[in-house]
């Protein structure tokens, strides 16, 4: 080969790898900015003490997991048992109104289809802690005000308004498998079960996983309903409570060994899942 | 002006084509809109005399058994093979008058006053303390009263369709066909599938998001703050005497205008953190997105997974440490920052109106920008390689491909889904709230509305409603439910708009 071509391709090859450098340190940089708030999550975890201008810990501990376990103030455990018990029930009950919702609304067809969309729409942008008074008078009249019940029923009773991501991915599954399900005597109710949900995996997983990790991060509707009532406190009110403690030195190596346990389940079901969360990501956006 | 004329005309010059074929045609459509108005109004009016024209039609064409509907419903049903349904109908109508007569009547009644007597307090042991007896609670009567409202039309629209349905099942009768409770049972399944589907979801949805906006709203016409708190006071219907202290700027009738300077802050603040918060996360996550995508990098997965531990990680946890690393004295980073001798004095990161603002909008980028990067990675594949080679082949720079080519598909694709983000900020309780709590608070002078104390620099209207109504002690809903139904009417506005245009919307069928 000629040497001034040679020459062209050795001088392209090095512009490229000065470029991708470029692009790793970059990427470097990122991941160090994403992750610090998380190392320093777990560094503090095992801290003796908070330490004001200490990123790694002075004297290494597990009095803040300790704390946790057995304070007699700060149940962790309880909290953590109570969130765990929502978000499962709410994950199932919520999952199946949503899809149930999403299914009708994208495959049957009625009269009063469109509104109700629109309408469910624009009714859930109605700050929604402004009705928890009466919310609460409404689970006083129920008697489930001091019990996590009332949580998870006011969870899944506001789900179907959560149609949207899943209505757009019922929509791309073609109808010609409806119809020839029908045509072999399926009702409507089998074409649902057998059907589509099948088809529907991922947007079913995808439901899941956003119903489960919800209560996990509410502070709104949890702060409202448990106040005053330690009992009904879940992960957020009571690591709220416990970052808001005067007692600082002690309470801060607690939190972040709460947040850490906190974190633990929902990481590892992101990462297993990871996949099915991108779908729904994408699919909801694309669809608008 | 043909189609041609108009395609060779440049951006401007179209913008300005447009404009004035919109006032041009004005006339013209308001004329055609005014020409379809009688029609329009006199179906709207059939529509509305459809229940009467049912009760007449049944009255005079009826059998003895649609006539018998008129009192017991359902029993037109019951005697036509229709059991179940009928049975149904009829539940409902003896429940309802057993719950009106027990409950829902003293309630309704109690409606326009809201309630006569809140709380007698009896003295004890010589005075030194006392004995509260409540009496009437108003919200409570607000509640029942609303339920009770909703039972009433409940009512009104099963009263009319069984005596549609009875006459139906009467003519069907009369040309030979006989009713069969066998399909009727089957249609739960199939023809009235979607009824059978969203009932539940239906339900959940108007008890617990519906009433109490519903009643919320009516509130907004009533005194609740902490001199009208129920059970101890009666709330009463004030009408628009909320709308007019909060707005009003003359010093003796409301605050001389500082709930009013407040409030424009507020809503200022709340647009411009809308705007920033979204278009941030969008292109910085549109950019890193494009980064990771690039040829040649390696282990794409390994730099996703590490942006996802954001995402995976619940909100309050990182937005809770956060906010305890940046705080101005004894946080990790002002601290670090001055034993590496890069200040001397702390920054105040989330106490000086200013830096507290742009500080937010960065933590809000650490949060947001995982999740623009995830969906557009997916778009970005969706680009047509094609279309970026023949672009290299003319030369173009990367920035010109950028701007000529991702940038417009990528705004084509998401618009709605950034307004729908635009609209979500609007509403972003938790960032603002868990991160700086509102921020430094505003300094007014003079007599400070009570509404407005507590209110902060970085306050969106949201946490200020939040404020408000919860960490507030004055506890004032009324003013709380006016601001929030302003602040839904912007926003549902806004959603209308876009659900109205979104491409799924208009061509639902085509996915299909």
């Amino acid at each position: 080969m000629n040497t001034s071509v040679k020459k062209h391709y050795a001088s392209r090859r090095a512009r490229r790898t000065v470029k991708v450098t470029f692009i790793y340190i970059l990427l470097a940089i990122i991941s160090v900015i994403w992750l610090i708030p998380f190392v320093y999550l777990v560094m503090q975890s095992f801290a003796e003490r908070y330490v004001a201008g200490a990123f790694f810990p002075e004297t290494w501990s597990v009095r803040g997991y300790k704390l946790l376990f057995t304070d007699s103030v700060y149940e962790f455990w309880k909290w953590w048992l109570n969130t765990f018990a929502i978000a499962c029930v709410t994950a199932v009950l919520q999952t199946l109104i949503t899809l149930m919702t999403s299914y009708t609304l994208s495959r049957l067809r009625f009269k009063l289809r469109k509104p109700l969309m629109k309408f469910m729409l624009i009714i859930g942008m109605f700050p929604s802690f402004l009705g928890m008074i009466i919310i609460y008078y409404m689970l006083q009249l129920l008697k489930i005000d001091t019990s996590i019940y009332s949580l998870i029923l006011i969870y899944v009773a506001g789900s179907a308004g959560g149609y949207y991501i899943s209505k757009g991915f019922f929509d791309t599954i073609p109808r010609s498998l409806d119809e020839a399900a029908m045509i072999d005597g399926a009702n409507k109710n089998t074409v649902f079960f057998r059907i589509i949900l099948p088809l529907s995996k991922p947007i079913v997983v995808y439901t899941l996983l956003m119903a489960f990790s919800g209560p996990w991060g509410d502070y709104m509707t949890a702060s409202y309903l448990a106040k005053g009532n330690s009992n009904m406190w879940n992960v957020a009110v009571g690591l709220q409570n416990l970052v808001s403690k005067a007692n600082q030195e002690v309470y801060f190596p607690a939190f972040c060994a709460g947040g850490v346990l906190t974190s633990i389940p929902i990481i590892i079901l992101f990462f297993c899942l990871q996949k099915y969360y991108v779908e729904g990501v994408t699919g909801g956006a694309v669809k608008g | 002006m043909t189609t041609i004329e108009y395609l060779s005309m440049s951006g401007p010059q179209r913008t300005f084509f447009k404009t004035v074929d919109f006032f041009r045609s004005l006339p013209q459509r308001i004329e055609r809109k005014g020409a379809r108005f009688p029609s329009k109004l006199r179906n709207f009016g059939k529509k509305l005399m459809g229940p009467v024209n049912t009760c007449v039609d049944a009255a005079v064409h009826g059998d003895w058994r649609t006539r018998l509907s008129f009192l017991f419903m359902g029993f037109g049903q019951i005697t036509r093979h229709q059991i179940i349904r009928g049975v149904c109908y009829f539940v409902y109508e003896v429940a309802f008058i057993i719950y009106m007569a027990l409950f829902g009547g003293k309630y309704l009644k109690a409606m326009p006053s809201l309630g006569q007597l809140g709380q007698i307090s009896i003295p004890v042991d010589n005075q030194s303390s006392f004995i509260n007896i409540y009496y009437d609670n108003s919200l409570q009567i607000l509640l029942y009263s609303v339920i009770s409202i909703a039972f009433i039309l409940i009512l009104a629209y099963l009263y009319f369709s069984q005596l549609k349905d009875s006459m139906n099942l009467q003519r069907a009768a009369y040309i030979g066909r006989r009713s069969n409770e066998k399909q009727t049972l089957k249609n739960i399944l199939d023809r009235s599938y979607a009824k059978t589907l969203l009932t539940i979801p239906m339900i959940g949805l108007f008890s617990f998001t519906v009433l109490p906006v519903v009643i919320m709203i009516l509130i907004g016409f009533t005194n609740y703050n902490s001199y009208h708190q129920p059970p101890a006071a009666l709330i009463d219907w004030v009408l628009f005497e909320n709308w007019a202290n909060l707005f009003s700027t003359s010093s003796s009738s409301g605050d001389g205008g500082i709930f009013l300077y407040a409030f424009g802050m507020v809503l200022m603040w709340t647009l411009v953190w809308a705007f920033f918060a979204t278009f941030s996360n969008y292109f910085l996550g549109m950019i890193v997105a494009m980064i990771i995508n690039a040829k040649g990098v390696k282990l794409k997965k390994l730099w996703r997974t590490v942006l996802v531990t954001t995402i995976a990680v619940p909100q309050f946890i990182s937005l809770l440490l956060m906010s305890k690393m940046l705080a101005s004295s004894g946080g990790v980073v002002n601290e670090l920052l001055k034993q590496w001798g890069l200040i001397s004095a702390n920054i105040p990161w989330l106490s000086d109106p200013i830096i507290a603002k742009v500080t937010i909008i960065l933590v809000n980028t650490w949060i947001g920008i995982p999740y623009t990067m995830l969906m557009c990675t997916g778009l970005l594949m969706n680009i047509p390689a094609d279309l970026y080679e023949s672009a290299k082949i003319d030369g173009a720079s990367p920035f010109k491909t950028y701007t000529k080519i991702t940038l417009p598909y990528m705004l084509f694709v998401t618009t709605p889904y950034l307004i729908s983000q635009f609209v979500g900020n609007i509403n972003n309780f938790n960032v603002i709230y868990l991160l700086s709590g509102g921020g430094p608070s505003f300094v007014f002078t003079g007599t400070v509305p009570q509404q407005v104390a507590g209110v902060g620099e970085t306050d969106l209207l949201i946490t200020w409603i939040y404020k408000m109504t919860m960490t507030n002690a004055f506890n004032d809903y009324g003013a709380a439910s006016i601001l929030g139904l302003m602040i839904f009417v912007v926003v549902a506005f806004f959603s209308l708009i876009v659900f109205n245009n979104s491409k799924s919307i208009k061509n639902e069928e085509d996915y299909q």
